[in-house]
Formats: structure tokens, sequence, C-alpha cells
């Protein structure tokens, strides 16, 4: 039996399978009376504080379920997958990491204390069943707050997208007519999100013309300029036309400096402006029109 | 088949099922032309929805059928071009001259009405 | 892990079957909109560069992985004549007519890198590669999986 080395699974020996078997029974045998404990000492630390008292006895069973079977089976896939469905309705309450982290090292104590209980007379016995259940309980908590941790980065990676999408609203006005203002600097990454949002907005609404407000944006770099100019193109050949109000007359001169025709954009000075310049393409239907002259405000 | 041409009529609508290999890409452009000649068509609309990929070859094919379409007096409009491709085609800068695109077929039949030597209205 | 994948080409139908393969491993590789449509476009040019310049050859797709970042490499490699002048090859396109034309320009925009290796009487090999940025999420998740 080897004590000293750590344990790739928990897979163990017959010897310590049969101790782990002995410590899962106790465990199922004293489920009542630790997972009591288990749940005071919870609350005493003022853990999960945004959960009622039910709720945490309700989790805290389940946790101690899965618990007890993935010691048993030596298997963490059920516990885990319990671990990450918890994490996500907890993280939208606002449960933070060190109270998930402490309600599992909470257990591991509770249990641990317990066991030392049980078996003092023993000492012999004591020593080789915790030498069972250590490295299980440190592989158990380790999944555990993994989970958490691996659930909340994916929750604000997801809120991450959701507040970049707010920031480049695509609006339809009316039928066939959508708006898109831009406000705030605008990197590569936001630019390529910009494109993606409009041009399925386009198939989405059948759009004929976009309306491009960039008033809200100071300027911006030669590669989002070209973007721009990019993305405008890609939409008049999915059948769109494109108005860009609010042209800053910096970003008018990046434009010009990428060797881009200011004439080919079909530039309005102000949204006012660019909705009637949209209303009057999309009345005569007059997708043949060349684009208009560009009248640039500064 | 992987493309289904119909009569609707004085135009052609050519709508492209699934992705074409370069062999059936030449197959549908010998086919529109012989037919705009045959039949006196105004207007052609391929849709190329069904296209993931428009690259330098397929660009050339769609203009060349546009370009003999020209020349017996017919207009070629492109519809369905999927958002991607139409960013691929930018970066690329595959020139589809002159081409005409739209967004489906009702916009591109509306297009095809407008008389070709009708001077667009300008409300400037 | 993602393999490698090889097609060969011969015939324009194997055309289909690249730019099929390349958009679906760019996909896979977790490369976002528009990208695995720009992979499977420069695929489709240089594939069709070796049907009718050359005749037939292999294109090899493979995953890459940095830590900070992660792509594919597409490799597209013939036995033919070569290109006499890969510098004016990259920058107009080719002189014969209907042949590599755009494609070799155009190809290159579409990718972050690009080069040509060509020796005369041996063959053309060009290696391009695309690279997406890979976030905290994923690389924490591999330093697990890798730990096993």
């Amino acid at each position: 039996m080897n004590q000293n080395q750590p344990v790739p699974s928990l897979q163990q020996s017959a010897a310590e399978a049969s101790l782990l078997h002995e410590l899962v029974e106790y465990l199922r045998e004293n489920r009542g009376d630790l997972r009591e404990q288990w749940a005071r000492r919870i609350t005493d630390a003022e853990l999960l504080s945004v959960m009622t008292a039910d709720e945490i006895f309700s989790e805290v069973t389940a946790v101690y379920d899965n618990y007890v079977d993935a010691l048993e089976t030596g298997s963490v896939e059920t516990l885990q997958a319990y671990a990450r469905e918890l994490s996500e309705r907890i993280i939208r309450r606002g449960v933070e990491t060190h109270e998930v982290l402490g309600i599992v090292l909470l257990l591991r104590d509770v249990l641990g204390r317990s066991l030392l209980d049980n078996y003092e007379e023993d000492r012999d016995l004591l020593r080789r069943i915790l030498d069972a259940y250590e490295p299980a309980a440190n592989r158990i908590a380790a999944t555990v707050g993994v989970s958490f941790v691996e659930e909340r980065e994916r929750v604000i990676r997801e809120q991450q997208e959701a507040i970049r999408e707010l920031s480049t609203p695509v609006l339809q006005v009316r039928d066939r007519l959508l708006i898109s203002p831009i406000i705030g600097a605008v990197d590569s990454d936001r630019a390529r999100q910009l494109t993606e949002q409009l041009l399925g907005a386009i198939q989405a609404n059948r759009a004929r013309v976009v309306v491009l407000d960039i008033t809200g944006v100071a300027s911006v770099d030669e590669a989002v300029a070209n973007h721009l100019v990019q993305t405008v193109e890609a939409a008049r050949l999915m059948g769109a036309r494109a108005v860009i109000t609010g042209l800053s007359s910096k970003i008018a001169q990046t434009i010009v400096d990428l060797g881009v025709d200011l004439g080919m954009l079909n530039t309005v000075g102000d949204l006012q402006g660019g909705l009637e310049e949209a209303e009057r393409m999309l009345g005569h239907r007059d997708a043949d029109v060349e684009p208009t002259e560009s009248s640039i405000e500064s | 088949m992987s493309v289904a041409i119909l009569r609707k009529g004085e135009y052609f609508i050519a709508s492209i099922q699934s992705d074409l290999s370069d062999t059936e890409v030449l197959a549908l452009r010998d086919d529109l032309i012989e037919r705009v000649g045959r039949f006196r068509a105004l207007g052609i609309v391929v849709d190329v929805s069904a296209l993931d990929v428009i690259d330098s070859f397929a660009a050339r094919a769609l203009r060349s059928i546009a370009l003999a379409a020209k020349l017996r007096g017919a207009r070629t409009v492109i519809v369905g071009i999927q958002p991607d491709v139409a960013v691929a085609i930018v970066q690329f800068r595959l020139n589809l001259d002159p081409l005409r695109t739209a967004l489906d077929l009702d916009e591109a039949l509306a297009l095809l009405e407008l008389r070709p030597e009708r001077k667009p209205a300008d409300g400037r | 892990m993602e393999g490698e994948i090889r097609v060969g080409i011969g015939t324009d139908a194997d055309l289909v079957i690249a730019r099929a393969e390349g958009r679906a491993m760019a996909q896979r590789l977790g490369f976002r909109r528009p990208d695995p449509t720009l992979i499977a476009t420069a695929i489709s040019e240089l594939a069709r560069n070796l049907v009718m310049h050359v005749g037939h050859g292999e294109i090899i797709m493979r995953p890459i992985v940095e830590d900070r970042r992660s792509g594919v490499l597409v490799i597209v490699r013939d036995e033919g004549p070569g290109i006499a002048d890969v510098g004016a090859a990259l920058r107009l396109g080719h002189a014969s007519r209907g042949g590599l034309g755009l494609g070799l320009p155009g190809a290159r925009r579409l990718m972050d890198e690009f080069e040509i290796d060509s020796q005369p009487g041996k063959g053309t090999t060009v290696t391009m590669r695309k690279w997406r940025l890979r976030d905290d999420l994923e690389r924490l998740r591999e330093k697990r999986q890798q730990r096993g």
C-alpha cells in the first residue's frame, strides 16, 4: 500500500477498496446527522448568505449524496455535472468563489472530525481510513472548486459577449430599414462583431438600407476604417445600401488615407439627414442609383 | 440536379441548390447564356444562397454570365450572397461588376423591372 | 485532439471536398465567423491552381496550438513545374489568363500568414496559417485536461 505518493485516481487496491467501502457505509449511516452539522457550520460561517436555510439544506443534501457516490464509485463525473449545474444557479445570485471553497472545505472538516471521533480507539484503522479518505476528499474538493471557477468564467464571458452586442445595436426603424448607432471606442474585435451583427441583421430583416451612425465615434485606426469600408461593401453585395452619418473629419481623413474614395461611401452629415436619405432610397426603390454625392460635416 | 432553372415571364431564375464543382459552374454559365439568346430573355436572376464559397473562379463565371447577357440586352442580378461570403469577396477583392446584387428574389425582380436606360431619379 | 486531414487533389470534384473539409475543421477548431468561410475560400483557390496548372497535388490541414493563440495550418503542395517568379505571382497573380489570376494575392489576403516555396522543375509548396486568440478559460481547461 503506498501511503505517501499522490493518488492518480480514486481507484485503489483491494485493501483500500474495502476501507473505502467501510467509509462509504459509515457516511451513509450517519447521513442525517453529518448533513445537519455541515449545514449548521455553513450558516454559522455566514457562507451562502444569499440563500435561505431551506435552500442551503436541500443543496447540502444533494452535494452530500453526490459526494458519497463519488467516493464509492471513484468517478467524479456525476458530482462534476452537479457542481456545474449548481454553480450556474448560484453564480447568478452572487455567490462568490470563497464561499464555494469554504463550504467544500467545511464538509471535509465535518467528515474528518466525525471519522476521528468514530475510530479514535483504533488508531491504526483510523490512519488507514484517513489515508483512503483524504486523497479522495481532496480530489472531490478540487473538482467542485474548479467547476465553480470555470462556470464563473463562462458566465463572465457570456456577459461580456452580451455587453459587446449591446454596444453595437442594430435596430429596425421600419420595414427594410435598419439603423446602427455606434458609440465609443471601436477596436478590431468590436469592428468584426459589428460587421457580423450588421450583415446578419440585413439578412434576417431583409433590409434594403442600413444607416450607420458613427457620430459617437471620435476616431479609428486604419484597420478599423478599412473594416468599416469593407462592411459597407459587403452589405452592398448582399443587396443592401449603407448610409454613413456623423462621419468626423478625422475618420474621413483616415479613410482617405487608406486610398478609399469617399464618394464611394454614401455619407450624410447627421442622423436626421441620413434617415431622410434612407427613406428616399426606399421610396424610389432605386437600388440603381449610383452612390450619391457625399457631404461631410466635421 | 444542383441547379434549378425556371422561366418567369421575360426572366430566367437559376436557383443553385448546393455547392457546385467548377464543371457544374461552367455548365450553368453556358446553359444560361444559351437560354438568354434563344428566348430573348430580359433578365437573369441567379440565387447563390446555397453557396458557402465564392472564389475567383465562381466570380468570373458569374461575371461572364452578366457580360454575355448584357450583349443580348439582358441584365443579371445575383441574390442571396451569404454574409460571410460577402466579407470573403470583399477581402479577396474579387470584382463582380457589372453584376447587380439583391437580397432576395422579390428584390431582384423589382430591380429588373426598372428599365436599364431609365436614369435613376435623384432627389438631390 | 483534432488530427490532420489530407485531401488529394486531382479533379474539380476534389475542390468541393477540400473546401468543405477546410470549413468543417475551422469550425471544429473554434474559429468564429466569417473565418471558416475565408479559410475555405483560400483553400478552394489554391486547390484550383493545382488542378489547372499541375493536374494533381495534395492539401494538408492541421491544427496548430500555441499558448496564447491557436489556428489552422494549410499546406498545398504539388510536384509540378514550379513558379518561376514567385514575387510577381504574389503581386499580380499569374501571367497566364484564367490561371492563377487573382488567386494568390487574394488567398493571401484571406489568411494571416502565407508563404510560397517553389523550385523550378520540382514543385511548389504553399503554406498558410490563420490564427485565433485563445482566452484564459480555454487555456485553463486545456491545462486541466493535460494533467488528467
